[in-house]
């Protein structure tokens, strides 16, 4: 089975507000704020590490939830952020250039 | 302001974060406006070091758009790493406000691969002739517009900000139409700022009553006429509530210099960078906090002005004639021009002025008793 990595859109921008990520998008400046899976997926999001591990080592240990289901969950819920150019997804590992700090 | 935008506002003036801020890099300009309010020698700029320091900071207080302006900001030769550092590390939402004359093909890319939110470009008028004696420089008109026009190819949003004065009144529909045929947005701004040193003399710029009163009746700026010149109702009780405007609450300014102030037309001094932390000027500055605590019931005067629920009031620059919690008379004239209605601060001045004629005979009376 293929492994699903996942990094940040370098053209958004991005602060968390008291614990809420915001996130504006670079194509057409629509602004989001992340619930708490997603703000996990974004704050994990380095190009190297497998969302199966993100899921496993970060979402099954905040929420008590299947580790199947969990990563069907967070699988569905990263191509929706793909889908609004929030998160890049990729089969294999994305080189990184400096960025995106989770302030 | 779209929804959420205004929910995390509304949840940043709850938690007293700065969610937007304007840096000015430099002062030094290679235009000379005539209308300009800054000295554009440089009297020590923050170093880059100094910049990306308060960036860093900036971030940390949850700073979320950010907007570099000058000054010309594309005269500091550093210009693209601190915009790279706020765009690719920091991860602002970065707008940029600038002349655009030194921006070319190569300018524009890089600010699309950085992903600048907006560009807003002073455009005074259509016309070659008008624009380069506002601006001073000969040419200046076409290389705004070549920027403009590369700026547009990379896809990016380009906003041309038109201020309004006498010297330029007439143009602002060929501005528009030339907005319209660029593909870009387009601002109209009637106000004149005060020089940063109190010179008060580039308010002579500014655009009359008669004037004012054309603009807030065109259909194409105002929409409906009726609804935007309606005359004042009794505010409600809740409007003495508000706060004035977001300066110092949510949004604040600081200086090429590292100064602090509520806001870029708001000179009241609040602290240094260079001396103090940033998050700590914005929650323990007295003067910041001052500016904080005034509400709308607080003014002297427009608190028994009919205008004071749809007043354009500018605090910065009711500060810059002399009272921070007093009328700005620029923006009475706006009212006035809107609906007919003299404000209350206009009504004051006139009582004054009636009394002042009074004084003035009083020689004349003293010469016809002798």
């Amino acid at each position: 089975m293929s492994r699903l990595y996942i990094t940040r859109n370098p053209r958004v921008a991005a602060r968390s507000l008291d614990g809420e990520m915001m996130i504006m998008s670079g194509r057409d400046s629509t602004l989001f704020t992340l619930n708490k899976t997603a703000t996990i997926l974004w704050q994990s999001a380095d190009g190297t590490t497998p969302l199966d591990e993100i899921v496993e080592r970060q979402i099954c240990t905040e929420f008590e939830v299947e580790p199947a289901e969990a990563l069907h969950d967070a699988e569905t819920l990263a191509r929706e952020l793909a889908s609004h150019e929030i998160l890049q997804l990729s089969e294999e590992p994305i080189p990184q250039r400096p960025s995106g700090e989770s302030r | 302001m779209s929804g959420l935008l205004q929910e995390m506002t509304e949840k940043a003036l709850a938690r007293n974060i700065p969610l937007s801020a304007q840096l000015d890099l430099t002062y030094r300009c290679n235009e000379r406006c005539v209308h300009c309010y800054l000295d554009h020698d440089d009297h020590g700029e923050m170093t880059t070091a100094e910049i990306k320091h308060l960036l860093d900071e900036m971030a940390d207080a949850g700073v979320f758009i950010l907007t570099l302006s000058g000054g010309e900001i594309f005269l500091r030769k550093d210009f693209f790493e601190i915009l790279e550092y706020a765009r690719r590390t920091l991860m602002f939402c970065v707008k940029l406000k600038t002349n655009a004359i030194m921006i070319r093909e190569p300018e524009a890319a890089r600010i699309r691969d950085l992903g600048v939110e907006s560009i807003q470009i002073s455009i005074y008028s259509h016309r070659p002739e008008v624009h380069d004696a506002i601006t001073l420089v000969a040419g200046s008109l076409k290389r705004s517009l070549d920027a403009v026009r590369f700026l547009k190819s990379q896809g990016l949003r380009v906003i041309l900000a038109n201020v309004l004065m006498a010297q330029n009144m007439a143009d602002y529909p060929g501005v528009r139409a030339l907005a319209a045929e660029l593909g870009v947005e387009c601002t109209l701004d009637p106000t004149i700022t005060p020089m940063m040193d109190g010179d008060r003399s580039t308010l002579n710029l500014g655009v009359d009553q008669e004037a004012l009163r054309q603009v807030f009746r065109d259909t194409s700026l105002v929409g409906d006429v009726d609804e935007f010149c309606a005359i004042p109702t009794d505010p409600d009780a809740g409007a003495l509530e508000n706060l004035p405007c977001s300066a110092g609450h949510t949004s604040c300014y600081v200086s090429p210099y590292g100064d602090v102030f509520p806001c870029v037309q708001f000179p009241l001094p609040t602290g240094n960078v260079r001396q103090q932390r940033f998050i700590d000027i914005w929650r323990h500055s007295d003067a910041m906090n001052d500016v904080r605590s005034i509400r709308v019931k607080d003014l002297t005067t427009c608190t028994s002005c009919s205008h004071v629920s749809n007043c354009s009031r500018c605090p910065g620059l009711a500060f810059m004639e002399g009272n921070m919690r007093g009328p700005s008379s620029q923006d009475c004239e706006k009212s006035f021009a809107r609906t007919g209605v003299p404000s209350a601060n206009m009504l004051a001045k006139k009582r004054t002025a009636a009394n002042l004629v009074q004084i003035r005979t009083l020689p004349t009376m003293a010469g016809a008793t002798a």
